[in-house]
């Protein structure tokens, strides 16, 4: 991650003009705005079949590709891409493609530090995973589920070991998929994997499996749980001890189990992406305590405050003390924290996020498609066309907010104290 | 039981069934019926059968007994004496053939239309039941193979159709180079976050129909939208898993599908022109997953194109010319009462509507719906011969003029091509896409 303790805090405002790029280009696609605020980009095309990227106005390094899509700046401040030329796909990064080229490339992974880039990756209608250029040796005949390690170093995918021609039902039903670390399959079979998850060291592999058409479970390095569940979902590691959390559902009612014993004593009608805060001391998850309701448990106690359309985009606390979540209702969102509904209510709002210290929360907001911030349920003057996620300063007094205003991109730093003025 | 019906003397040969039977014993078959009606059902099945007055005023309408002569067997409450009562009344004390026999009537003799329930006096869903059939069915590993194999296409690629990762963007791509050669700046952008609507379709269109993704394209772009399409799974409305009563595999694609959109931070999903689809992602799967209602604001293309036209987001150059006749799909018109929206698409895009009779909520069901299209090649000719009905509605209405068939549903399209084929009918069938796509003003 580029640290963020480097980043210009200081500049009140700079601006690049957009709207210059469109009449230099056919057309330009929706921009994207670097980490640290001082890029804005935007696939753009220069003739029938010819692609750059547009960078502050600077076209992306000496190559025009074929095509460019999923643009997207890693968090370490890299611009990537999935790029086509000669009927050849790859990644470029900063306008560098990747020496090795594939029949396809699509769903790029980041790490959280962007030190790991990896994507899935087709040749010759066989099948793996690439990490920072390097394909593994091994193909598949299909890949369907693909992960990335915490420290961006390990990949996986859940994939097809024993061919079966569609209609070969019983066949199928033996098992003909497993997960595979780095290109090395399980030796165990499953009718179905789905959801990966690598522990935080990188050794280990969790995924979903199902073991015939009814039984599901959790398997880990190839070896399910004991325990047979109605269903599953995806399962986490534990942050620090590498214990496996994942939701089961039991007589038709959803709870928590850890490495196949139960762990919440309470059952839900729904729960999933559950979550550890980041010291592995709590757990939070979304769940429907009954049916039609919807909110946040932590550590299987349901906030009293039930939403009905959605709950989503739950987040810890950098301390772990407070979770903060997406809640919807008839056609509109607001932020919760603690089980308390902020009072403005938006069409769309963005994963809430916190301050260093966690007393402070701000999300990314939109109604009636101008887009703005909302700090602590208090709404920043501002609005904009376009906006991405508002960053902290590492000592959280001020903010990073990138905009789109006027045909122009705006980077501005606004000390938190005037957010909430 | 009455005495045999005239169908079951012919023997069919279905993998999944056969090979799913030989393997069944009296004891697995018992304690499956009972688990599912003691764990899975409660008042509704009760009060269903006890409130039946075996009064057979729900026969008239399946097409399945009209088409047979009135044939008790394929009456409503004739698939369900044959059936589920048996199970019940039994205790779940019935032998394989029995169940052998109750695959054959619950997969490929019902459609799920929910026709019959409009004309039982206490609205008894006999759709609901051979559901729950179903739901047996597949706890004793009898499923058809082809709606078996394809609901394990939904477990492994979330998809209808085994359409792999790359196949999936790879095509959007390829339309949307092909449409560019039309319209130089059309896009179809593909994970645009943010976007006011994530279009969503049944994976027969990348597989076979890919004209239709470029149709779509042309449509949003003249129209203007704010739209996207996800470059991962959860892209395919779709679910054959609901109608082999996988229910937690519906589950599953339920949750990738409304996932996405909230990982895309759309306002509304947008679905083609799919009945079942609707059904899963309006109805069944949501409910499932433990939303009473969607998460998301779902809106059939009808409506879309409805939305489009009333607004003026689409001209017409000039109308469809030859006469049209309109297909109700069950799942869309029956399910969710587009049907007025329907028509007022239809003659805002041709100069001419032909109605069939009956119509509306009232129309028969293409005998393809509820998954019966998808029990594959064994069953095609039941499932044509099953809805001779349909053949004579249809043959009237061309009688009147019509010449294109408007069906606004995958299923139905394919379902009806069958009959319109097998009866020598004459019709052409059109999406509505197809017309818009032809009728529109589009950028010179
Ligand atoms: S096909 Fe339709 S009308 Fe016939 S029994 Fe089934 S749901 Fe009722
Ligand atoms: S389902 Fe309704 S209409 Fe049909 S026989 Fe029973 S009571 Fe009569
Ligand atoms: S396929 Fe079409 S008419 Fe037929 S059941 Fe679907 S929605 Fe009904």
């Amino acid at each position: 991650m580029a640290d963020p303790q480097s980043w210009d805090w200081e500049t009140r405002e700079k601006k690049i003009p957009l709207d210059a790029w469109k009449t230099e280009y056919r057309w330009v696609e929706e921009p994207y705005a670097s980490p640290d605020g001082e890029k804005v980009a935007a696939v753009v095309n220069v003739d029938e079949g010819e692609f750059t990227v547009c960078v502050n106005g600077e076209a992306w390094g000496e190559t025009v590709f074929d095509k460019i899509w999923h643009l997207r700046f890693s968090p370490d401040g890299r611009l990537t891409a999935l790029v086509n030329e000669m009927g050849e796909w790859t990644m470029a990064i900063d306008g560098e493609a990747w020496e090795n080229k594939f029949g396809y490339i699509w769903e790029p992974h980041y790490s959280a530090d962007g030190s790991g880039i990896a994507a899935a990756v087709q040749q010759d209608m066989q099948y793996a995973m690439v990490l920072n250029g390097e394909p593994w040796e091994t193909m598949f005949a299909n890949m369907t589920y693909f992960a990335l390690s915490p420290d961006g170093r390990h990949t996986a995918g859940a994939v097809q070991v024993v061919d079966v021609d569609s209609g070969e039902i019983h066949k199928f039903q033996e098992g003909t998929f497993t997960a595979a670390l780095d290109g090395n399959a399980w030796d165990t079979r499953f009718v179905n994997v789905w959801n990966l998850a690598i522990s935080p060291d990188g050794v280990h592999l969790a995924a979903e499996v199902r073991l015939n058409l009814y039984d599901y479970t959790i398997a880990v390095d190839g070896v399910p749980w004991d325990a047979r569940y109605q269903t599953v979902w995806a399962p986490v590691f534990h942050p620090l001890t590498g214990g496996v959390v994942a939701p089961v559902r039991e007589k038709g009612a959803w709870t928590l189990a850890q490495d196949g014993k139960p762990l919440w004593k309470r059952t839900f009608v729904q729960l999933w992406q559950q979550m550890f805060s980041p010291d592995g001391q709590r757990i939070a998850a979304i769940v429907a305590p009954k049916y039609g309701r919807w909110t946040v448990a932590v550590d299987g106690e349901p906030w009293p405050a039930t939403f009905g359309k959605l709950v989503t985009d739950a987040v810890f606390s950098p301390d772990g003390r407070k979770v903060a979540a997406l809640a919807k209702d008839g056609e509109t969102f607001r932020v919760v924290v603690d089980g308390q509904p902020w009072s403005d209510a938006w069409d769309m709002a963005w994963k809430p996020v916190f301050g260093p210290d966690g007393k402070d929360v701000v999300a990314k907001v939109e109604k009636d498609h101008r887009y703005t911030y909302s700090l602590n349920n208090r709404v920043w003057r501002g609005t904009a066309d376009a906006a991405w996620d508002p960053v902290f300063s590492p000592d959280g007094t001020r903010l990073l907010l990138r905009t789109v205003e006027s045909g122009q991109y705006v980077r501005r730093v606004v000390p938190v104290s005037e957010m909430a003025g | 039981m009455a005495e045999p019906s005239k169908q079951e003397k012919t023997a069919v040969v279905d993998d999944g069934i056969d090979v799913g039977v030989s393997r069944l014993t009296e004891e697995k078959i018992q304690s499956v019926i009972n688990s599912v009606i003691d764990n899975e059902t409660g008042v509704r099945l009760k009060t269903y059968v006890e409130t039946c007055i075996h009064c057979g005023l729900c026969s008239e309408a399946c097409h399945y007994y009209l088409s047979h002569d009135k044939d008790p067997h394929y009456s409503p409450v004739g698939k369900v004496k044959q059936t589920i009562w048996e199970m019940i009344r039994k205790k779940g004390r019935v032998s394989p053939e029995f169940i052998r026999q109750a695959a054959i009537i619950a997969h490929t003799q019902c459609n799920l239309c929910k026709r019959c329930a409009q004309y039982c006096p206490f609205g008894i869903d006999i759709a609901y039941m051979m559901s729950i059939v179903r739901r047996i069915i597949h706890r004793l590993g009898v499923t058809p193979l082809y709606i078996q194999d394809t609901a394990h296409s939904h477990s492994v690629t979330m998809n209808q159709m085994w359409v792999k990762g790359d196949e999936w963007p790879d095509t959007l791509q390829w339309q949307e180079e092909e449409a560019q050669a039309e319209i130089p700046d059309l896009r179809i952008p593909l994970e645009k976050e943010g976007a006011d609507i994530m279009y969503s379709v049944i994976a027969p269109e990348p597989k076979f129909q890919a004209q239709l993704l470029y149709q779509a394209a042309v449509i949003m772009h003249v129209a203007g939208v704010d739209w996207t399409m996800p470059a991962s799974v959860g892209w395919d409305n779709s679910d054959m898993a609901m109608y082999t009563g996988d229910n937690e595999i519906m589950g599953r694609i339920k949750r990738a599908h409304f996932e996405t959109a909230e990982r895309l931070k759309v306002k509304k999903i947008v679905m083609g022109e799919c009945g079942h689809a609707f059904r899963s992602v309006y109805d069944m799967g949501n409910r499932w997953l433990g939303w009473s209602m969607p998460p998301f604001t779902i809106v059939h293309a009808i409506e879309f194109y409805y939305d489009l036209i009333k607004a003026g987001r689409i001209q017409i150059a000039r109308k469809f010319k030859p006469p049209v006749t309109l297909h109700d799909p069950c799942n869309v018109v029956r399910g969710a009462g587009l049907g007025e929206k329907a028509r007022y698409v239809a003659h805002a895009l041709c100069e001419t509507v032909i109605e069939m009779y009956p119509n509306r909520e009232h129309n028969y069901c293409c005998c393809a719906g509820g998954g019966v299209i998808n029990t594959g090649p064994p069953f095609k000719m039941a499932r044509v011969e099953g809805n001779r009905v349909k053949a004579e509605q249809l043959f009237e209405t061309k009688t009147k003029g019509a010449e294109v068939l408007i069906a606004p549903c995958h299923n139905c399209h394919s379902g009806l091509e069958d009959i319109v084929h097998h009866y020598e009918i004459g019709l052409e069938i059109k999406f509505f896409s197809d017309i818009i796509y032809e009728v529109m003003e589009k950028p010179a």
